[in-house]
């Protein structure tokens, strides 16, 4: 992990550093130090009268059962993003494995999608979906089947679930058609020659050696579900019908910025934080180990 | 960073404030923060021309901010941070939280008295005006787009499901009798459906029916008052909106706007929403409309009371120049000239603001050639008000709109009962009250 | 391959097409709303073949926004663009710095500053959104491209790319260099941002499309339509809660505008979009 030559220069690498640290600290400590400050405030919304609270904000954040159901939507909401996007994922990419023809046109036809911004995803679905204008919407009044994400609290979900995944789809493919890729195919054929099927093949050869990047793109979906996905909750359902489809972040944003309790969004913007350390440094064990192969 | 996009960025600023100091020479600059789209921006962005038109001194800046609550909470943190807009139009349900900034704004009646404009609170529609006055009788905030909550109906459905077009039903048993009939017929999809479900179903719903929202004066009495939507009539009215939602009488369409579109797309027959989405109606319905009072129980003694308005109002805010202030008092004076007001009225649909504009629409003969256009302003001064049924003022209300509503969401969908879903709005809308009561001391 | 069974190919390039169709459908809508009139688009269900509108439509955003977006769609794709060119480029700068600095110099804090930058790493600015955007108002920097993009060139992802590779630069060049006399810098330019190229252009990909499908950062810094992007202009279109309605045939132009760049950086630029995202691994 070390380097063992290195330049030696009391100055230099201070200036190297200086850049990326400044804006570290000016544009993520001092506000995250400032987050943590505001957490133990109770305030109006425009700052005129300021009161120290200590820890009130977090004790009303654990006493309101909608904090905690937010918890639970936010882990709901990221399994099944995690878990259909996979799944989805796995099945394109073990195709597109096994097509020798077009091998490349398929990736390319399915890779764009990565490129689409998270609002413009959520208003692509939402407009399909739409129980007014949208063509599914349509379809599947035809076929009699109910869809109303407005007061509905599954398909509410469904909804961004499927504009969440959509965008996730890609990413995902890639990785598994790089972890198939790599599968030494004399283990395929060794077994192939055994009289195994395709399908036995897959999963008693295939999914195992893939485990290591299925166990990686979970944690990088969970990651994406909890917080590349405001846009898309913003745009898709606003949090509801109720609150059933607030995700933490959106409810940081909400309670903040709409409702205007800068002491209770400050407490839940530090839970986050907290959240997203803990993650990093499981992840950055993760990555070293694998690095060190 | 390197050298090359250090640079890059200098000049693309660089230009960025070119562009926009070129236009303001030697003009003060007035900030004027909104929510209006569409038709409604269109006329906000003629207001500001014509103003700047009409003299050189000053230059009003339009921008939109996003929805109403967007645009609100934008302007606090600006303000926090010292850069809040000069004019900032604010929905009428901030109202208690505007008021009790006392350093973050101004008053308007103070902004006019200063500039030394000519300004009489009189001559304001008092139904409209009294919204944003405070007990002792000063104007703090502008009124400027107000509406209040009628009822549309499409005649071309009215008549196919064999009804009279001409009579609109009146009382909720009467609109759910229209809804079977027009399902029954098939001639709509969609038979009522609903803009601004806690305005409508809850706000108006009570002081049409006479009855309190709150105690104090719904707030404007006292920062400790309580709700009261959990009486046996409005647990009979949700419980209503339930049965009629699972018979597929009732539509739910979201929380804003969105029902509107479904009226004039022509799939609802009928809608409850704000008077001013007239002027989207009239662009977009391929179909005959009605306009009238909003339904109401007929055994309820004190209903129809009167309605009461929605819409916002413009704020102006603290810490600004001298001759800024006088520029936004020159603007406001504009913007109450009688024609100007009366032509707002007419082509939005917008309650009128003074009663000289009410009163030049009535003698040209507007509402004449135009019959449901008075509905609103009928409706407002349907009896004179009651302290219950005037204003209300509640803090927090952005907020405990958004319980409210998700309430409502939450019965509709059937997880709940209407007792239990007013019983938990009235339990977390008066936490929100007490919270702040805490912070806002008057 | 193992086997050829006819049969399973089939099947093979059915869910292929299957799944590209499935991907591709929602873009084929927007792309033929935006081929309609207004009142195309509200007759439920829209036709899903293109109208005659595609040139109207587009000039109408293009030239002149929608709803009540004053701004022009041309404008809040130079905004995009110049926002997503500034972040790329900012961050790959900053980072090989530092970078350099935490692999080939021993000094004091070396690994407590390293953890600094790397705790950002998955850090989004939504969470810390509020007291963030206070400092940038403090500073003076809302409603302007330098407050648009200089907080969100605070990013780790960029750091650890390079430190990763820089470690498996052979050490004998950096011996090679010292030996020669030649200074750090001096190795810095001749030698690791040359080697660094591919890097550079794969993470280039990725961070011109992050930077490009910014939203809650730009919805709050910018106020005045001039400095709109694509992706909030979109949203400002859309009627949220006022009184007006929502123009979709226009939206989904924009929609389709707003796609179109990254999407082509993507396609074009593949291979290098491939690495950065391999090697990257957020």
């Amino acid at each position: 992990m070390e380097k063992r030559v290195v330049f030696r220069s009391w100055w230099l690498p201070y200036v190297l550093v200086a850049p990326q640290l400044a804006i570290t600290i000016v544009f993520f400590f001092w506000p995250a130090g400032q987050a943590v400050w505001q957490s133990l405030l109770a305030q109006d919304p425009f700052g005129i009268s300021v009161e120290f609270v200590g820890l009130e904000n977090f004790a009303n954040l654990v006493a309101d059962e909608h904090y905690l159901a937010s918890f639970q939507v936010t882990a709901v909401f990221s399994l099944l993003v995690a878990g259909v996007g996979m799944s989805v994922s796995l099945l394109l990419a073990v195709f597109a494995d096994r097509a020798i023809r077009g091998a490349g046109l398929y990736k390319t036809l399915i890779i764009w999608p990565y490129a689409v911004a998270p609002v413009v995803a959520a208003i692509l679905w939402l407009f399909l979906f739409n129980p007014t204008l949208g063509v599914v919407a349509h379809w599947m009044r035809a076929l009699g089947m109910t869809w109303d994400p407005l007061l509905d609290s599954g398909d509410a979900l469904a909804l961004i679930v499927i504009a969440a995944t959509w965008k996730q789809v890609s990413y995902n493919f890639l990785f598994f058609l790089a972890g198939l890729q790599s599968i030494p195919k004399s283990l395929i054929e060794a077994a192939a020659i055994d009289g195994a099927g395709p399908g036995r093949r897959f999963w008693t050869i295939v999914f195992p050696l893939l485990s290591p990047t299925t166990f990686f793109l979970l944690v990088v979906n969970i990651i994406h579900a909890f917080f590349d996905t405001f846009a898309i909750v913003d745009a898709a359902t606003g949090g509801g019908p109720g609150q059933a489809t607030e995700i933490l972040v959106y409810k940081v944003y909400k309670d903040g910025f709409k409702a205007l309790d800068l002491g209770g969004s400050a407490a839940q913007s530090v839970i986050l934080m907290a959240i997203v350390i803990a993650l990093t440094v499981v992840q950055f064990r993760y990555i070293e180990r694998k690095v060190q192969y | 960073m390197t050298h090359c996009s250090k640079r890059l960025v200098r000049a693309l600023v660089a230009a960025g404030l070119l562009s926009t100091s070129a236009l303001a020479q030697a003009q003060v600059e007035i900030q004027w923060w909104h929510s209006m789209t569409g038709a409604l921006g269109d006329r906000v962005n003629d207001f500001a021309k014509g103003f700047n038109e009409s003299q050189k001194g000053y230059k009003i800046v339009p921008v939109y901010k996003g929805a109403y609550p967007e645009s609100m909470a934008a302007a606090i943190a600006a303000f926090r941070a010292g850069s809040a807009p000069h004019i900032l139009q604010v929905f009428e349900v901030g109202t208690a939280t505007m008021m009790s900034a006392k350093g973050a704004i101004r008053p308007v009646a103070q902004v006019m008295k200063d500039a030394g404009e000519k300004f009489d609170p009189k001559a304001y529609l008092p139904a409209v005006a009294g919204y944003y006055t405070t007990r002792k009788g000063e104007m703090l905030s502008f009124p400027f787009n107000s509406s209040t909550t009628v009822f549309y109906y499409n005649k071309d459905v009215f008549q196919k499901a064999g009804m009279d077009p001409n009579r609109a039903p009146a009382t909720w048993p009467e609109v759910m009798a229209a809804a079977a009939r027009i399902k029954a017929a098939g001639a709509s999809n969609c038979a009522y459906t609903t803009g601004w479900p806690s305005w409508v179903h809850v706000e108006n719903f009570s002081t049409w029916h006479g009855v309190p929202i709150g105690t104090r004066e719904n707030g404007m009495a006292g920062l400790d008052t309580v709700f009261q939507i959990n009486t046996p009539l409005h647990v009979r009215h949700w419980n209503n909106l339930r049965e009629w939602s699972r018979k597929g009488y009732f539509t739910y369409a979201g929380r804003r706007s969105e029902a509107e579109a479904k009226f004039y797309s022509g799939e609802c027959a009928m809608l409850t929403s704000s008077s001013a989405a007239q002027a989207n109606i009239n662009r977009n319905a391929k179909f005959k409309y009605g306009v009238s009072f909003i339904p109401y129980y007929a055994d309820v003694a004190t209903a129809p009371q009167n309605s009461i308005i929605g819409g916002a109002s413009l704020w102006v805010m603290a810490g600004k120049k001298k001759e800024e202030y006088r520029g936004i008092a020159k603007f406001f004076t504009y913007l109450s000239e009688a024609n100007r007001q009366a032509e707002w009225h007419q082509k939005t649909g917008y309650l009128p603001i003074t009663l000289a504009a009410y009163e030049i629409t009535k003698k040209s003969g507007y509402y004449d050639k135009n019959p449901g256009t008075d509905v609103s302003v009928r409706q407002m001064n349907n009896k004179p008000p009651t302290p219950s049924s005037k204003v209300l003022r509640f803090g927090s209300f952005v907020q405990v709109r958004d319980v409210f509503e998700e309430e409502m969401e939450q019965m509709l969908a059937g997880k709940k009962d209407a007792k239990a879903a007013l019983d938990a709005s009235v339990a977390r809308g008066n936490d929100l009250l007490r919270k702040f009561q805490k912070t806002a001391k008057e | 391959m193992i086997e050829n069974r006819p049969g399973l190919t089939l099947v093979t390039h059915a869910v292929l097409w299957g799944g590209v169709a499935v991907l591709a459908f929602p873009v084929w809508v927007t792309f033929v709303a935006s081929t309609l009139t207004a009142e195309q688009v509200l007759a439920a269900p829209m036709p899903l073949l293109p109208g005659g509108r595609f040139f109207e439509n587009y000039v109408e955003v293009l030239l002149h926004g929608a709803g009540n977006s004053e701004a022009p769609a041309w404008r809040m794709m130079v905004n995009s663009f110049v926002t997503a060119m500034v972040i790329a480029i900012g961050k790959i700068a900053i980072s090989l710095l530092s970078a350099f600095a935490i692999v080939y110099f021993k000094f004091p804090f070396r690994m407590f500053f390293f953890w600094m930058i790397f705790v950002t790493l998955m850090l989004p600015v939504e969470v810390r959104i509020l007291p963030t955007y206070k400092v940038v108002s403090d500073l003076a920097l809302l409603d302007s491209y330098t407050g648009l993009t200089l907080p969100l060139i605070a990013s780790a992802t960029a750091t650890f790319l390079f430190r990763q590779f820089f470690l498996t630069i052979p050490d004998e060049l950096a011996e090679a260099a010292r030996v020669d006399g030649a200074g750090p810098m001096r190795f810095f330019w001749d030698v690791v941002v040359p080697m660094s190229r591919t890097s550079v252009a794969a993470l280039f990909v990725i961070q011109f499309i992050y930077g490009w499908n910014q939203y809650l950062w730009p919805l709050l810094v910018t106020t005045q339509e001039s400095y709109y992007t694509v992706a909030i202009g979109i949203k400002r279109m859309i009627a949220g809660g006022g009184d007006a309605a929502t123009e979709w045939h226009l939206v989904m132009a924009t929609a389709m505008l707003a796609m179109v760049p990254p999407a082509l950086v993507v396609i074009l630029m593949q291979k290098w979009f491939v690495k950065g995202l391999v090697d990257t691994e957020k």
